[in-house]
């Protein structure tokens, strides 16, 4: 178990990591989220004592790291696969490391064993492979048997086989009631292996829930109708009792309608349609919103449902088996009569918030002093204000 | 304190592993006993000119381990390289999560490199007097000489204090560039010049090299430096001190 108590990292006038209060479990994969810059790295870091905190705090099952004998036998870590001497050999790389905590010479061969590289154990481990690094750093988190272990982008530079062994990897030593961190910037990676997600953006915690919660939130579906009969169109859905919103493009995006309802609706009201298409929002394309917002200080706190979300088929996310009754996300059913995916940028949003460029807007003020309390009340705007109004409907 | 063990056991398959270790000191060895040869083969040859002044003033101990001065530069890379290539490479990283006792770390790592500076010390040192008094001669000195045994002794733990001094500075630049840049120049030309300049040279006699090599002297000459042998290998001692002190404060206080 790690427990994060408001750890922050500022660098200079830049907060890095900004009061993350989250605590990773054992026996599950917790994922760890956020685009490039998100201070993932810096998080993991500061949990092994790399980096020290500017504030705040991380504890090893109750202990501060550098409290720990052995550490390696505690909690592995992948963290570049390149942080290590490229003269010198896999051997002696990993015999280096189980020396100095006092793990025998033999589970230096059975780790090289598991990760596939006992063949070239004796190589100097510089004209290895993005792949190759990858594992040896890999044996290197596996050497002292620990019972947590953190993956900082493990699946980078690996093959497809790679990648497969990897996420089965993961699984398993989640199975074995293991606690697992693995950071990533791909949403759909994480759909596949994670049970847990935290998300960051920005230093801050956007989202600490459960895999299976997370789907269900976020793989909105809706029907997006054209009409060139707004206003009639708008009373005959408000009369069946549906909300529509408006997206930019000027189509109405109904949720948690059926598309043939609203074809049927539409009938009866005579109003002609110019396009009904049942949508998904992928949740890649979720993770997209939520972050490029936070890595933006995009605040748009009008009507949210307007999203660019239909642009969700090329992320191929299949759906987790974790997440029962949760639709494959991604997977935009053809129709809307031929008509692209209308994707827009968030920017091309008025901005009603604070502009971008103003970090800390006043959406942002309202987490003082509970962080990491995301899509609770406090946090307010952005993103934050969507995942809320999701909850509350 | 078993961790420690552990941690010098680690520090020693590091540095066994890598190639660098093995250029850098078999270089220190060819370099300096080649040029300690050299240099006591054209001392013979200018002897009979020298003055009655130059002859009583003829220090063949010193002479053969006149390699040294360039010698020590290949000793400053192994330096150099047993602490920056964990920099440079990203392994320090995996090396303080596996040990974040940093003090334990660092003082494990300059160990086992301090002592492996002193085999090769020795080495160098026995070498390049052997060597060296073979091209002098009649006029070589003999180990049994009073001063001399010490002189040996004495310049392999200069070697050895050179490379720590290395280490220290390394452990506080941190990259091994910067590092080399700065050391190779100050100890091959400037600490040369601020010694024999006059205006500088009182200064320049307290610079680490200068107080170090006193000890490899045996003959006693006239514009004596207000230190013994033993007293200049004390001040160098104290610039190794304040350097390793230096790196020990910047690898606990900053970002790995």
């Amino acid at each position: 178990m790690i427990e994060l108590v408001g750890l922050t990292k500022r660098y200079g006038d830049k907060l890095a990591v900004d009061r993350l209060t989250f605590t990773v479990r054992p026996g599950m994969v917790t994922g760890f989220l956020g685009p490039n810059g998100a201070g993932k790295s810096t998080t993991m870091r500061m949990m092994l004592d790399l980096d020290n905190p500017t504030a705040g705090d991380v504890r090893i099952d109750g202990k501060h790291y550098r409290q720990l004998r052995d550490p390696l036998k505690h909690i592995g870590a992948l963290l570049d696969a390149k942080a290590m001497h490229g003269g010198r050999s896999a051997y002696n790389h990993l015999l280096c490391l189980a020396q100095s905590n006092g793990i025998p010479t033999s589970r230096v061969s059975e780790v090289l064993d598991t990760v596939g590289l006992s063949s070239v154990a004796k190589k100097r481990s510089k004209g290895f492979s993005l792949g190759m690094g990858q594992r040896l750093g890999i044996a290197g988190a596996l050497l002292g048997d620990p019972e947590i272990l953190m993956f900082d982008e493990p699946v980078n530079g690996l093959d497809p086989e790679g990648i497969h062994w990897i996420r089965h990897l993961m699984k398993n030593l989640a199975g074995q009631g293991r606690t697992v961190f693995v950071s990533s910037h791909l949403m759909s990676e994480m759909a596949l292996t994670a049970d847990h997600l935290v998300v960051i953006g920005q230093g801050k915690l956007m989202a600490d829930t459960s895999m299976a919660e997370f789907i269900a939130q976020n793989s909105r579906s809706y029907v997006r109708v054209r009409t060139p009969d707004h206003e009639r169109m708008r009373e005959a859905l408000a009369s069946a009792g549906h909300t529509a919103v408006v997206a930019p493009d000027g189509a109405l995006e109904v949720d948690g309608a059926d598309a043939a309802q609203l074809g049927e609706l539409a009938a009866r009201h005579q109003v002609v349609l110019h396009e009904l298409s049942p949508q998904r929002a992928s949740l890649e394309e979720a993770f997209m919103q939520l972050t490029a917002e936070s890595v933006e200080y995009h605040a748009h706190a009008g009507p949210a449902g307007a999203h660019p979300l239909a642009a969700g088929a090329p992320y191929g996310g299949a759906a987790p088996g974790a997440a029962p009754g949760a639709v494959p996300p991604g997977a935009v059913p053809p129709g809307g009569g031929g008509y692209p995916p209308q994707a827009q940028p968030p920017q091309a949003y008025p901005p009603q918030g604070p502009p971008p460029g103003q970090p800390g807007g006043p959406g942002q003020q309202g987490q003082a002093g509970q962080p990491g309390q995301a899509g609770q009340p406090g946090q307010q705007g952005g993103w934050g204000a969507d995942w809320q109004r999701k909850k509350g409907s | 304190m078993a961790v420690a063990t552990q941690v010098l056991r680690s520090e020693w398959t590091k540095i066994r592993s890598v190639q660098s270790t093995g250029w850098t000191l078999a270089l220190a060895l060819v370099v300096t006993v080649a040029l300690s040869m050299l240099l006591s083969a054209l001392s013979k040859k200018e002897y009979g000119d020298m003055s009655p002044r130059e002859k009583l003033e003829f220090d063949p101990t010193l002479i053969s381990f006149a390699g040294i001065g360039l010698g020590q530069l290949a000793l400053i890379v192994f330096g150099v390289l047993v602490v920056s290539n964990e920099y440079s490479t990203g392994m320090i990283r995996t090396s303080l999560a596996a040990v974040p006792q940093r003090m334990t770390f660092l003082a494990s790592k300059i160990t086992v490199a301090t002592l492996l500076a002193f085999l090769a010390g020795l080495v160098i040192s026995f070498a390049s007097f052997y060597a060296g008094q073979a091209m002098l001669g009649e006029h070589k000195a003999s180990i049994g000489d009073s001063g001399v045994l010490r002189a040996m002794i004495g310049s392999a733990l200069y070697m050895t204090l050179i490379t720590m001094f290395a280490m220290g500075v390394t452990a506080m630049l941190r990259s091994p560039m910067v590092s080399l840049g700065i050391l190779m120049p100050f100890f091959f030309l400037i600490s040369n010049i601020l010694g024999n300049v006059p205006a500088t040279e009182k200064v320049g006699r307290y610079l680490p090299d200068q107080a170090g090599s006193r000890i490899m002297q045996v003959v006693r000459t006239d514009d004596d430096a207000p230190y013994g042998p033993w007293g200049g290998l004390a001040i160098m001692a104290a610039w190794v001190a304040v350097a390793l002190i230096g790196g020990a404060l910047a690898l606990k206080k900053r970002d790995a």
